[in-house]
């Protein structure tokens, strides 16, 4: 076995075994810097994932090295990146122990760049368990805090859950085609006439599906979302929504266009996955309505915002694949950027009410500014990456209307989403500029300045200008996007 | 023409406290594109001319100075979806563009009364004013749509941060929501007609629609009816204007000028340059649908606005009633008709800025627009009461001004395909119009001064210049129209697909 091939992998989960083992030498006070390393070793492992791009596709025993895993690799060191750096200005609140929360945001890093190439099942279960258990850890992080172990407890429980539908639904596979790579599962697919065989193949991928739909946080897998966002340190939350979340859709995908081809001409696969759209995108649109705690509000829209990306993948074709990968790039810049400014706003009065925002305009014209445009690239108005996003993914579903019967309503939950989602972003962006605070305190919200830790900063301006940047010249990363999906799902017909 | 962006850009980056800059900034900028949309008027005839020497001598003329385009540019931006970045103007571009910059520079002026967070203030205002002046001139519907939504995007913020009134934060919300609708339909139309010609270049999608790649009826009147709604939704159709009163009257003073004025054009904008020359098809069935809402818009809108006791909603119902005339022209679908619809939206931009800045300077003077409390302002504000003597005279369609040539042209188009319709809309026209307008004048300038009268300054020395600029014009057009029908006539490759489809059913 070829090691150089997963040299960015084994670079990450070496990252933070040296983070740990540092931790025994440095000073108790010295401890936060610890993250500029943690952030250094990452931004290495980022620029050497470039030059692994070229080298084209190389796959060994279940495990495939082509331009869609780079991509993702890519992708959620860049997520990690920006966590490690929230994670610093977050560290004076962390009573217990910062670096080993900067090493088990390696140790999930690790189980997310796995995850992007895992092309059998077993290294499918690896990869969402070395995730999914190290964010057990790290969603109750704050012991002292009852909330935080609350939302640890029910990640667990629900996720264990999960895990082991999919783990039933991997047995099914097996049983039913006697193999575990994706490529051998598919030829056997194709081959096998037997009715319950093929019955029990299918029964396994809806099974694995429902798995990684728990990820993905759609419905009708999305019921820990809301409790654990708000309980789990800001930090988490953020690499929860972002770097789990796309940890999902990258198995699905490799999942559905690898081995499921002999699938793609069943009727009820599409209308499943465009249910599942609609319905997880009407209800996280729905229940975000009437939310005032931030923290909540945000991952009801991250809720929504898994049913837009259900939406790439209910075409199954190339053009949607690719929609979702610049949909997710311009998600995770505006998710990161929200969840920084909430996690600085919130320090100061320990409290995640809208009301919080009253007079961030004042109070720190950055964070104002960078809350705004995230809002705005969410809710999918131009000039910014969320609008092409979504655009993408409309475009992407739009060309395969005629070919999909039910596509039309599917697009107009859609829509109807997006006009109910401008309702609840635009009560944050009030609270921003001409909030009063809350109506039953007298007090009037501070205006005082607020400061922003120089980390929490760089952030800030990094997520702005991919922002900006993906909105306004998308080009770049389009291509990019198209180049990794581009024999997806055409290579295994 | 990208002037108000790139100075939006520079002031963003200039610290708050050098206050004056900020507003010297934007004047400069809008007078700037002013001044370069005044040379592109003057020289249009010219270098139109150079064009059509190019078409007959050259036989590889780009395809868009073949359909009348000039000052083109061009160059790629996202390749892979078939979107460039390409601007230029044509017969209509040209006069909308110079009724933009000159309403943008009055706004500009007219923004004084703004005393809180003035960087931020004028910074929304100028991208608003460059986006749309970009959305009028691109040739790209994708960048159309996107400079159209970065121009509408402040409305909604400045409404929320400096509107006025009680219901301020209610009409911020109401206008998101309507207007990001409208938006949204408009979007899904334009996906599903890049999905057929696979380009969003507007000059291929004509030529194909030229030669014959037309979509099936079916989905022609589908397209049509979300670009139709849309844009309806977006220029207040009837009955789906309920924003638009709200909105204006809780707008800071160059917001309502500029969304009242200009950006609530686009949308008829848009529906005369796209969806009639490239969906004959759907046009035929949906115009008799869209000449029956205008006249919910001409009639209820104007019976509405008899009702009013408060300025700006009075005038934010008349131009909602104004709209309809457009509509109606558009319906109409013929030569005389399209070209009056242009017209009255030139006049009634220019029309809509004068009296949007006129009742912002009162309000600024007497915190009130109550037409109950203020009377009797003639006296007092000289200068003030008869330029609004006269913005209300031009809105009830007085001869003299551009709106009554317009209005004119309209029902000369429309008189054939619609008689009944168009003999209510200019009974109702006149006679409401004259009913509420006068009321006005009366109440407000002539009345009787209440005890209660605040005390009123007139309009002195330089803040006279934008609304003076807005009257002059208003007249210059009106006393000799062929100045813009001549420009308007020049894009005839659009006319001549828009009206090669006359809808069937005359009444």
């Amino acid at each position: 076995m070829d090691l150089s091939l997963i040299s960015l992998e084994v670079g990450v989960a070496l990252l933070g075994l040296l983070i740990l083992l540092i931790d025994l030498w440095t000073p108790e006070e010295r401890k936060k810097h610890l993250g500029w390393l943690a952030t250094g070793g990452l931004a290495a492992v980022f620029c050497y994932s470039f030059s692994t791009f070229d080298q084209g596709d190389a796959i060994i025993n279940g495990y495939s090295k082509d331009a869609l895993a780079v991509y993702f690799q890519g992708f959620f060191v860049m997520a990690a990146i920006l966590v490690v750096l929230l994670t610093m200005s977050y560290a004076p609140r962390i009573r217990s122990g910062i670096s080993e929360l900067y090493a088990l945001t390696c140790f999930a890093l690790a189980g997310m760049t796995f995850a992007a190439g895992a092309s059998s099942l077993v290294m499918l279960f690896a990869a969402v368990e070395l995730i999914t258990i190290t964010f057990y850890v790290l969603t109750s992080f704050e012991r002292h805090r009852l909330r935080s172990l609350e939302s640890g407890i029910k990640y667990l429980i629900l996720g264990a859950a999960s895990s082991a539908i999919m783990v039933f639904g991997i047995a099914l596979i097996y049983g039913s085609t006697g193999a575990l790579d994706y490529h051998e599962i598919n030829r056997a697919a194709l081959a096998s006439t037997e009715q319950p065989m093929q019955l029990l193949f299918q029964l396994g991928v809806i099974m694995v599906l429902s798995g990684l739909a728990f990820k993905l946080a759609a419905v009708p897998f999305q019921l820990w979302v809301p409790d654990v966002y708000q309980g789990a340190p800001t930090p988490v939350t953020a690499f929860l929504s972002s770097g789990s979340k796309a940890a999902g859709i990258v198995l699905m995908l490799r999942l559905l266009a690898e081995a499921c081809p002999s699938l793609m001409d069943e009727e009820w696969l599409r209308q499943l996955l465009g249910l599942m759209a609609a319905a997880t995108i009407l209800y996280g649109s729905l229940c975000a309505l009437r939310q005032r705690n931030l923290k909540r509000l945000l991952g009801y829209s991250s809720i929504a915002s898994a049913g837009y990306v259900l939406l790439g993948l209910v075409v199954l074709n190339n053009t949607g694949a690719q929609a979702v990968l610049f949909y997710l790039a311009g998600y995770i810049f505006a998710v990161l950027a929200a969840f920084t400014v909430i996690s600085v706003v919130s320090e100061e009065s320990d409290d995640e009410d809208i009301s919080i925002l009253a007079n961030l305009h004042q109070r720190s014209p950055l964070m104002a500014v960078a809350l705004t445009l995230s809002i705005v690239s969410l809710a999918g108005i131009p000039p910014l990456a969320g609008f092409l996003g979504k655009f993408t993914l409309l475009r992407a579903v739009f060309e395969a209307m005629e070919t999909i019967p039910g596509l039309p309503w599917i697009i107009g939950a859609a829509m109807i989403g997006v006009v109910i989602s401008l309702y609840y972003y635009f009560g944050v962006i009030r609270e921003i500029y001409w909030g009063t605070g809350r109506f039953w305190e007298e007090k009037k919200p501070s205006t005082e300045p607020l400061d922003c830790p120089r980390t929490a900063e760089i952030v800030l301006l990094m997520c702005l200008f991919g922002l900006i940047g993906l909105g306004l010249f998308p080009e770049p990363m389009l291509s990019l996007a198209g180049e990794a999906t581009s024999n997806l799902f055409s290579a295994s017909r | 023409m990208g002037l108000p962006l790139v100075m939006a850009i520079i002031l963003a980056l200039i610290p708050r406290e050098n206050r004056s800059i900020f507003r010297y900034g934007t004047l400069a900028a809008t007078f700037g594109s002013l001044l370069i949309a005044i040379y592109v008027f003057a020289q249009f005839e010219n270098r139109l001319d150079e064009a059509k020497d190019e078409i007959t001598f050259i036989e590889a003329a780009p395809l868009a100075t073949q359909y009348g385009y000039i000052f083109t540019q061009r160059s790629d931006w996202i390749e892979s979806l078939g979107i460039s970045y390409h601007v230029g103007v044509d017969g209509i571009g040209v006069v909308m563009v110079l009724m933009a910059a000159l309403v943008a520079f009055a706004a500009a002026c007219c923004a004084r009364e703004i005393q809180t967070r003035q960087k931020e203030f004028y910074i929304l205002l100028l991208l608003m004013s460059g986006g749309i002046l970009g959305a009028f001139m691109s040739l790209d519907l994708f960048l159309m749509y996107f400079l159209h939504e970065l121009a509408l995007v402040p409305t909604f913020i400045m409404i929320g941060v400096w509107g006025r009134g009680q219901n301020k934060e209610f009409a911020a919300y109401k206008i998101t929501l309507y207007l990001s609708i409208g938006a949204l339909l408009t979007l899904a139309g334009l996906i599903l007609l890049y999905l057929h010609y696979k380009t969003f270049s507007l000059v291929e999608v004509l030529h194909a629609a030229d030669i014959g790649n037309a979509l099936t009826n079916d989905s022609q009147s589908l397209v049509f009816a979300l670009l139709m709604f849309g844009l309806g939704i977006l220029v207040s159709l009837w009955p789906f204007h309920t924003w638009a009163p709200i909105g204006y009257a809780a707008a800071p003073t160059a917001t309502a000028m500029m969304h009242a004025g200009v950006i609530k054009k686009f949308g008829l904008f848009m529906l005369i340059k796209v969806a009639l020359p490239v969906l004959p098809a759907g046009a035929q069935v949906w115009l008799p649908v869209l000449a029956l809402l205008c006249l919910g818009n001409i009639l209820y809108c104007g019976l509405v606005a008899m009702r009013q006791k408060d300025l700006n909603l009075l005038i934010g119902n008349s131009s909602v009633a104004h709209m309809g005339f457009v509509f109606l022209g558009i319906a109409s679908a013929t030569l005389i008709g399209l070209t009056g619809a242009v017209m009255v939206m030139v006049a009634h931009g220019l029309l809509a800025g004068l009296a949007f800045g006129l009742s912002g300077y009162l309000h600024q003077q007497t915190r009130t627009l109550d037409m109950e409390k203020i009377q009797g302002l003639l006296a007092s504000m000289p200068f003030w009461g008869t330029l609004m003597i006269m913005a209300l005279m031009a809105g009830c369609g007085l001869p003299g001004f551009a709106n009554f040539a317009g209005e004119l042209t309209v029902f000369f188009g429309a008189w054939e395909t619609y008689p009944v319709i168009t003999g209510i809309a200019m009974w109702s026209a006149l006679v409401i119009g004259a009913v509420y307008m006068l009321r006005a004048i009366r109440k407000l300038l002539h009345g009787k001064k209440g005890e209660t009268a605040p005390e009123v300054e007139d309009i002195t020395s330089w803040q006279r210049l934008p609304y003076a600029i807005l009257l002059t014009v208003l007249l210059l057009f009106g006393f000799y129209p062929r100045l813009i029908t001549e420009k308007i006539n020049q894009s005839e490759p659009t006319f001549r697909q828009a009206t090669a489809v006359q809808p069937e059913e005359t009444e």
